[in-house]
């Protein structure tokens, strides 16, 4: 086992790129499911209100 | 008059993708985590050492993939930026934003680990006269330019056609990147898959990096879904078929 995780001395080289891979997928995961619960939140809360109001306000002259 | 099948039309059509996108996630997700975790154990366990770079050669099996994938995702981008720009579909321009972000981060990584493979390879984590590191990073920097320049506009359909123009005009760096080896042989090593009738690499090697490029085009695919949906729903907000599935299935 420690043989594994010496790497034949190149450890240091083999983990750092393999954790770094790691977290980067991991944070673009956390961000992709973000996008996509964020976006379907912000229409439930709406959801329920008459369209009217949804409507961007402008201004009557 | 079918000039084109009719679930070819319907990749236009907001909700069928949405739903489409909704039934191909776990799949992908799924399909993602096993076939890396056997890709991963395969590459860094069973797969032998190199003869000349040793172990640390297992690198590969993360560095080919994220290379990979950051080619075609940018081609990826400037063909759907190309299909929004021409026919106007703002489907297109949703997904050519989708890959945008991904893309850029299998830059990076493909970058990083490029560089922390060459420390004991090459002697040097960085080399600025090496061809095929440099278009790599211009790729880096378009993705990232295709962003800034996106988020410059208030108005999204100016951004859309704005940032199509970008996205076009920097694929000729793809092939650019591809050919790099070949045209300036500096550092980096020339191509090793592509020569498909005689692969310069063993089959105890092919195999678990195949294993991971399939994986990374899973995971790939399974973020773009995410966004592209996330996309779908911001753009067709006042839709009904959304707020129906909105009332319902927000979780």
């Amino acid at each position: 086992m420690s043989e594994f995780l010496a790497m034949g001395g190149h450890a240091p080289y083999v983990w750092s790129a393999y954790g770094i891979t790691l977290v980067v997928i991991l944070l673009n995961i956390w961000a992709a499911r973000r996008a996509r619960v964020r976006a379907l939140e912000r229409i439930a809360r709406t959801a329920d209100e008459p369209r009217a109001r949804r409507q961007p306000t402008v201004r009557q002259v | 008059m079918a000039l084109l099948p009719v679930w070819f039309h319907r990749l236009g059509s907001p909700p069928h993708v949405y739903r489409l996108a909704e039934r191909l996630r776990p799949w992908l997700g799924w399909g993602a985590i096993v076939t890396i975790a056997v890709g991963a154990f395969w590459g860094l366990a069973l797969a032998p050492p190199d003869y000349l770079q040793g172990e640390v050669v297992r690198i590969i099996y993360i560095h080919v993939p994220s290379a990979y994938l950051s080619m075609l995702g940018y081609t990826l981008m400037a063909v759907a930026a190309a299909i929004g720009f021409v026919w106007r579909i703002k489907l297109a321009h949703a997904a050519a934003v989708s890959i945008a972000p991904i893309g850029a981060s299998f830059t990076f990584l493909a970058l990083v680990t490029g560089g922390i493979w060459g420390r004991p390879t090459w002697g040097t984590y960085w080399e600025w006269g090496d061809a095929r590191l440099m278009f790599e990073l211009l790729l880096l920097f378009l993705y990232l330019g295709y962003l800034a320049l996106r988020a410059s506009f208030e108005d999204r359909d100016k951004a859309d056609r704005v940032s199509a123009i970008l996205a076009v005009v920097g694929v000729v760096n793809v092939p650019i990147i591809h050919y790099s080896v070949e045209w300036w042989s500096t550092l980096h090593q020339g191509p090793t898959l592509t020569k498909l009738d005689d692969p310069s690499i063993t089959l105890d090697m092919l195999l678990p990096l195949l294993v991971m490029i399939f994986g990374f085009t899973l995971c790939f695919g399974w973020l773009v879904l995410n966004r592209l949906q996330g996309q779908i729903v911001e753009r067709e907000h006042d839709a009904r078929w959304l707020r129906q599935f909105a009332a319902g299935a927000a979780r």
